[in-house]
């Protein structure tokens, strides 16, 4: 009896052990594939929490992007630079501001910004909303004086009622002017890109060579890429000198005097890459070759701030075509966006 | 009676100076920086209470360069760029607060709280001194 007793008992233990096995086994690839993929776009867009995403503020903000009145001599808009038909850029290699004065940096694409921890090349905002009010009053920019742009707003009967309704009884202030700029640069993102098709499941969404060039752009030993280019935006919000030739911007070495950020600068998102030319702070390369090159041979300038991660890659002339045709699946088709009528 | 007492001021000096010495050991911590955080045994931490005198080592457990430096009135230095694996150590000899953060990922950020340990012991518990 004693005997029937233990292995009744060994049997139940077993069993238990069986279910328990089939259990870990079946969980565990759904609990893995629970994990979101670090690939795609996160399902919520962060959001300041005194500036929360309303229709009415989305609305408002657009007609400001889009309104060369918030500049001193009312020619010049948000749009102007940053132009929805260009990628949300402008096209040039660095942007030309004031007076046809040509400027030292590149205008970056605002697609996405949403998602960054730090804004303008340099870093030297943290929010889209200390961000927004920068290029209206730089005097090499939009060159407006801040108190004349609100008292002309504040002249306009259709900016009244637009500003109410957004930001009811906070009135047409320097805060909501940047909120409501900031709000309307929170709808700017990235749409699904044969990337994401292909992270997706849809096997035939992207090339063997656009599949083979992302294996290269994710090696941290092959193509280093993903050293900085990491995550669905493609950026680890970081600041590299990279080695560009002849440059004598300090960069974000200009905002925090530590030594290695002479000369480094954000690392730019690579959504809708094919859009965006040309590419660096700088505007130095015309197209995505150029830039492989550039980071195959480490750099031109190689100063001692040079980002350490910087090494010659010696790529084949294959795997830098994958790596373009990789970087080329990051283009997604562009948002569809009305232009408003400007408020009178 | 006079050699008891004798004996007993002896114990005493000993006895405090076993406690002041024990006191006065330096202690050593070890921060990592890993997924672009400040982490202590792989957690992340957000503020590190030591003693004067104790050592800090910021070791990279990343497979990307990190550029470690703080500019607080207690300390200011700059680690420079480290590879994965390799690690710096900076002694805060003074009390106070320093702000630690990574010149390349600026989302890095924590506080060491610095005390006099003649006025007080840390309260950290989380920390264990690195032997």
């Amino acid at each position: 009896m004693k005997v029937n007793h233990v292995s009744t008992s060994n049997y139940l233990h077993r069993l238990a052990a069986l279910v328990f096995g089939i259990v870990v086994v079946t969980i565990a690839p759904i609990s893995q594939a629970s994990q979101p993929d670090p690939y795609l776009r996160p399902a919520v867009v962060p959001a300041s929490s005194d500036n929360q995403f309303t229709q009415a503020r989305m609305e408002l903000g657009k007609a400001l992007f889009f309104d060369p009145r918030l500049s001193g001599s009312k020619w010049i808009s948000c749009a102007t630079c940053h132009n929805p038909a260009l990628g949300w850029s402008d096209g040039l290699p660095t942007a030309i501001g004031k007076d046809m004065k040509v400027l030292g940096r590149a205008t970056p694409t605002i697609l996405n910004t949403a998602y960054q921890t730090r804004q303008f090349w340099d870093g030297r905002a943290r929010t889209l909303e200390e961000q927004a009010l920068g290029p209206i009053v730089a005097e090499s920019e939009m060159n407006a004086n801040l108190d004349e742009v609100l008292e002309r707003l504040a002249a306009i009967p259709g900016y009244v009622t637009l500003f109410e309704k957004a930001y009811s009884g906070e009135g047409i202030t320097k805060s909501t002017l940047a909120k409501a700029l900031a709000n309307f640069e929170r709808t700017v993102v990235s749409t699904e890109s044969p990337f994401d098709r292909w992270r997706k499941g849809d096997r035939n969404a992207v090339s063997e060579s656009a599949k083979n060039g992302f294996k290269i752009f994710t090696d941290e030993e092959s193509g280093r890429c993903v050293l900085c280019h990491q995550g669905f935006n493609f950026t680890d919000n970081g600041f590299h000198n990279i080695g560009l030739k002849g440059n004598v911007d300090p960069g974000r070495f200009a905002q925090v005097p530590v030594k290695i950020l002479k000369g480094a600068f954000k690392t730019p998102t690579l959504r809708d890459v094919a859009t965006t030319a040309p590419y660096m702070h700088n505007g130095a390369f015309k197209t995505l070759e150029e830039v492989v090159e550039h980071y195959d041979r480490a750099g031109l300038d190689k100063t001692e701030t040079l980002d350490p991660n910087m090494q010659p890659l010696k790529l084949s002339s294959q795997e830098k075509v994958d790596l373009v045709e990789f970087m080329k699946t990051l283009t997604g088709r562009p948002i569809r966006i009305s232009l408003p009528s400007l408020p009178q | 009676m006079r050699a008891c007492l004798g004996k007993f001021w002896l114990s005493f000096l000993i006895l405090f100076m076993m406690v002041w010495a024990n006191l006065a050991a330096a202690g050593e911590y070890e921060i990592g920086q890993n997924r672009k955080r400040f982490t202590i045994d792989g957690k992340k931490v957000d503020v590190l209470r030591i003693n004067v005198g104790d050592t800090v080592h910021f070791k990279n457990e990343d497979p990307f360069y990190h550029g470690i430096y703080s500019i607080s009135d207690i300390s200011t230095f700059e680690l420079g760029a480290f590879r994965k694996g390799q690690s710096r150590s900076v002694i805060f000899d003074k009390a106070g607060k320093a702000e630690i953060e990574c010149a390349v990922h600026s989302e890095m950020y924590m506080v060491i709280e610095v005390n006099d340990l003649r006025a007080t012991k840390p309260k950290n518990t989380r920390v264990q001194a690195k032997k």
